[in-house]
């Protein structure tokens, strides 16, 4: 009976709102924030279903004033216009030009807002995913006139997990109240810590110095028990900020540790090969944008052999243009290719301008999950495995393949190695176009945390140095086990000393660790250092 | 031997005659030589994200007044050096404009640190200099005249904002130097004069071109978890900006949680960053490119124009430059001639249209009236100003917050004429 007369309301009610919201979703359209708000907020109180496609064009940026008429539409950038469709019914209106709309703004009040009256709206969506967002949306917003709402989903919630975040949402609002008796408060604090993590924390926090002294001891109890388990979730985090800073690093030392580690060479225009390749990235992400945006999810994994491509190519070049008249002469080797990182950068400031590009992340390089209390944001985490992937790769091929076989065999006796038959020159270029190469696919990576400038080589360069001296040169376990120590005794000092301070002694305990074992982590042993 | 003797004089004679016909030419056309302008703004390194802008603008507002006639009926000639993002090197390109090239007037620096190597240059030379980038304060030279923000015009302003907003908490977040230091340690002076306690600050600094921010957006993200309204204030600088933000928004710290207020991120620094993640946070100016005012359309389609681009954005920078250059026109014309001495002096009380809609002032400390604009990030890069100074604010140079130069005025008129007059000794140069 009560479901009949649930869909008999759902049926009549859109009747009676569609009249009355029509003008009510006009009134968005003023031009001052403050009565905007207002609108906003006559617009919640109907509790009309049919304003959420409106509330949530205003939140996106897609909800337009048509200048002719004043008359609040949904639209959409279609070519040089806009296409407007009404909010309330969804029937297409036509394409304007961009000049007869404007844009409804919104600021950070109307944006909070929003949230909350998106959040009361769809609390009883039928989707149950669309329940949780609304009721966590509630959660955060705490805002009260949210209640009645609240108290009525959960009287007919179903799935348990809505029901919990409900119940949390609830709760947050209550605890706002201060004048609510003694046990509905004690409730509320059991419901938020149960839910724990700083969210709970901040709700929970003022509560300790409550009159009360049942619910300042209850809450300062609360708090104390999330503040243990967030200690342990914070120093998980630290390490795993750690990991992704070493692979962060790892990636940009890994090419360097084949150039110089292998070869030899000294290569101060390294970190140019990852900027190469982040403008590869950049181009390729362009010219999806104009073409074929469908692909732009892709864009990345595209951008990767031309990367490795453009990158090595240009290696290629330098070893047959400069590098191969100076081997033996490291100190004329580092002053031509600092010269050359310098011809690099303002070639490329020449090309693309000395503004930052913009590279886009897609959509699964966005955006973060939870693990327990410990969060993850993808983009890092891919990051982490493509820095493996690169690192097995790489060994694959020095240990696995002929190329790799001859790579060892010259670097380790020239002279006999050419005696055995083996092409020198053209394996030297290989070798210093591969290590190239694989700093233009860190550069893809580097792409997605990082500015796109002219700049974006000299930040890694040091860096690069450091591990591989560090790990050992020659050596690349070395080099995988220096970045990923490097970059969690980094995030493990930030948090005491600064990121400044923190640097400084990174630093300083490398020249010590140097004084110790000249040779690094893990020293060559044999001929091989000889030569 | 006497043919070969009379083709060397003949051929001499021909190059001395054609030598005086050229310099002839020359006086000809020097009968009003133009006035040189110098623009010593980075080209190359680090700095040149930001200041090669800044150059274009400046042979933009060159090209526009000898359009108009030019300057005194003559015609201004733009001279480009490179410092290229050096600071030693600043002084040294300074020292080529003023006593090489004899320029009039320059426009340049953008980091306090090049403005401090040039400072004795231009005193030594009697140079003019134009710096159109908001700074720390605590300055004031006769030979300088400051276009961009003192710490009163953008820093504290923003922060009046955030507190009538219901901020009670305080992350103030730089980049180690200077600037941020400076602007820091004014803001905390002044959040603890509001009744901001200790432990509701909280200060965190970067080094250059910071790139990792996991931690320290965590931090943030734990001081913002105690129940009070949080706000960052940054004062991160350049290429740090980029990762920071990208860092933001993969934790999931939305502006309508913890607002990011910023004094070094304009439309130019945006247009390097997917800005969707972004919408809300804010920025302190004196102008966005988004202000509605005929004056501004005017000047976006020139610039759009000049460096036919139609997406270039404009910034405040580049305003400043425009009210600066602008104003040393009006006071070259009001001395009647471009020597220094006279220029310096008529530059005082000199106004001149700013692109907000109002009038920009020279005052006697050579900085200038400007309104305050508080702007949130939109999804399109722009800002919307959400906020305004009700009128124009008067450039502090020594800030009222700081012990040290609360006493300090800047006064260059006859007969104070004194960048440092301690109002407390009654002396000039006492701190």
């Amino acid at each position: 009976m009560r479901m009949l007369l649930l869909l008999l309301s759902l049926l009549v009610t859109p009747l009676v709102w569609a009249q009355a919201t029509g003008p009510l979703i006009d009134a968005l359209g003023t031009d001052d924030f403050a009565a905007r708000e207002q609108a906003l907020a006559a617009l919640t109180e109907t509790g009309d279903p049919a304003i959420v496609p409106a509330l949530k064009a205003l939140e996106g940026g897609a909800l337009y004033r048509r200048l002719a008429d004043d008359k609040v539409l949904i639209g959409r950038e279609d070519g040089d216009g806009i296409a407007l469709t009404d909010p309330l019914t969804g029937t297409a209106l036509g394409t304007e030009p961009a000049g007869n709309v404007a844009l409804i703004r919104v600021n950070n009040r109307l944006r909070r807002a929003i949230g909350a009256s998106l959040g009361a709206l769809t609390l009883r969506s039928p989707d149950a995913a669309v329940r949780r967002t609304a009721a966590e949306a509630v959660f955060v917003s705490r805002d009260a006139t949210a209640l009645p709402p609240v108290d009525t989903a959960l009287a007919t919630e179903t799935d348990a997990k809505v029901k919990r975040s409900l119940e949390q949402a609830r709760a947050a609002i209550l605890l706002a109240d201060d004048t609510l008796p003694t046990d509905t408060k004690l409730a509320s604090i059991a419901t938020i810590a149960d839910r724990g993590g700083q969210a709970a924390l901040a709700l929970l926090n003022p509560l300790t110095g409550s009159t009360e002294p049942a619910v300042a001891k209850a809450a300062t109890e609360a708090v104390r028990l999330i503040e243990n388990k967030l200690a342990w979730a914070a120093a998980a985090q630290n390490i795993i900020y750690g990991l992704s800073l070493g692979s962060v690093l790892l990636l940009a030392a890994i090419g360097l540790a084949v150039t110089f580690g292998v070869m030899g060479v000294i290569n101060m225009a390294h970190g140019e090969m990852v900027m190469l390749g982040a403008y590869t990235t950049y181009v390729v992400q362009e010219v999806i944008r104009t073409h074929a945006p469908g692909l732009f999810d892709w864009s990345l994994l595209i951008a990767l052999p031309l990367a490795f491509i453009v990158a090595g190519g240009v290696g290629i070049l330098i070893e047959r243009g400069i590098i191969r008249f100076l081997y033996g002469r490291p100190l004329e080797t580092l002053l031509a290719t600092w010269g050359l990182s310098l011809v690099l950068q303002q070639a490329v400031r020449s090309i693309f301008g000395p503004t930052n590009m913009e590279v886009g992340n897609p959509a699964w390089m966005a955006g973060a999950f939870q693990v327990g209390d410990v969060t993850i944001t993808y983009g890092r985490m891919w990051i982490f495995l493509f820095g493996l992937i690169v690192f097995a790769a790489l060994m694959l091929l020095l240990r696995r393949t002929p190329l790799g076989l001859q790579m060892r065999a010259v670097t380790q006796n020239r002279s006999m190695a050419r005696a055995m038959g083996i092409r020198t020159a053209r394996v030297d270029a290989l070798t210093f176009g591969l290590g190239s190469g694989i700093a233009g696919l860190a550069g893809v990576a580097l792409s997605q945390i990082d500015n796109v400038s002219p700049n974006l080589g000299q930040g890694y360069i040091i860096d690069s140095f450091m591990i591989v001296i560090f790990g050992g040169v020659g050596n690349l376990w070395g080099t995988l086990v220096g970045a990923l120590s490097l970059g969690i005794v980094n995030k493990l000092l930030e948090p005491l000393a600064g990121a400044v301070l923190g640097k400084i002694l990174v630093l300083v305990g490398i020249i010590l660790f140097i004084q110790a074992r000249p040779r690094g982590l893990f020293a060559l042993k044999g001929r091989a250092i000889d030569h | 031997m006497s043919r070969r003797h009379f083709l060397r004089s003949a051929v001499l004679s021909v190059t001395a005659a054609a030598l005086m016909l050229g310099t002839a030419g020359v006086a000809l056309a020097a009968d009003k030589p133009p006035i040189k302008v110098g623009i010593l703004h980075s080209l190359s390194g680090t700095m040149a994200i930001s200041e090669t802008t800044l150059k274009d603008v400046m042979l933009m507002l060159i090209e526009e007044q000898n359009k108009k006639g030019g300057v005194l009926g003559r015609k201004l000639e733009p001279v480009v050096v490179d410092p290229a993002s050096n600071w030693p090197l600043f002084a040294e390109k300074a020292r080529e404009l003023l006593a090489v090239q004899k320029v009039s007037a320059t426009f340049g620096c953008w980091t306090s640190v090049s403005r401090k190597s040039v400072l004795p240059v231009f005193e030594e030379l009697n140079g003019i200099l134009f710096y159109p980038v908001q700074y720390e304060g605590e300055e004031s030279s006769r030979n300088v005249f400051y276009t961009g923000a003192a710490p009163n015009q953008q820093a504290v302003p923003a922060v009046d904002y955030l507190i009538a907003e219901g901020v009670e908490r305080w992350v103030l977040a730089g980049t180690d130097y200077v600037y941020p230091r400076t602007t820091n340690k004014i803001l905390e002076a002044y959040l603890k004069a509001k009744g901001v306690k200790a432990e509701d600050i909280m200060i965190n600094y970067t080094p250059f071109g910071h790139a990792d921010w996991q931690s320290i957006v965590k931090d943030i993200k734990k001081f913002g978890s105690a129940g009070k309204k949080t706000a960052v204030v940054s004062t991160i600088n350049g290429d740090a900006n980029v990762p920071f933000y990208k860092e933001l928004a993969n934790q999931g710290i939305k502006a309508t949680d913890i607002p990011v207020i910023a004094f070094s991120v304009g439309e130019e620094e945006l247009a390097g960053i997917d800005t969707k993640p972004l919408q809300g946070h804010l920025a302190a100016w004196n102008y966005f490119q988004s202000v509605k005012t005929p004056i501004n359309a005017d000047f976006i389609k020139k610039w759009q124009t000049f460096t036919k681009n139609p997406k270039r954005v404009t910034n405040d920078p580049m305003e400043a430059h425009f009210i600066g250059f602008n104003m040393w026109v009006q006071a070259v014309e009001k001395a009647g001639t471009t020597d220094p001495d006279k220029v310096i002096d008529a530059m005082i009380g000199v106004a001149v249209p700013n692109l907000s809609g109002g009038y920009s002032a020279m005052l006697p400390n050579h900085h200038i009236t400007k309104p305050v604009l508080i702007g949130e990030v939109q999804a399109d890069g722009q800002f919307e100003t959400v906020w305004k100074t009700p009128g124009l604010v008067v450039g502090d140079e020594w800030s009222d917050y700081l012990p040290d130069s609360k006493d300090l005025i800047a006064d260059w008129r006859k007969p104070l004429s004194c960048g440092n007059f301690n109002t407390a000794t009654g002396k000039c140069g006492a701190k």
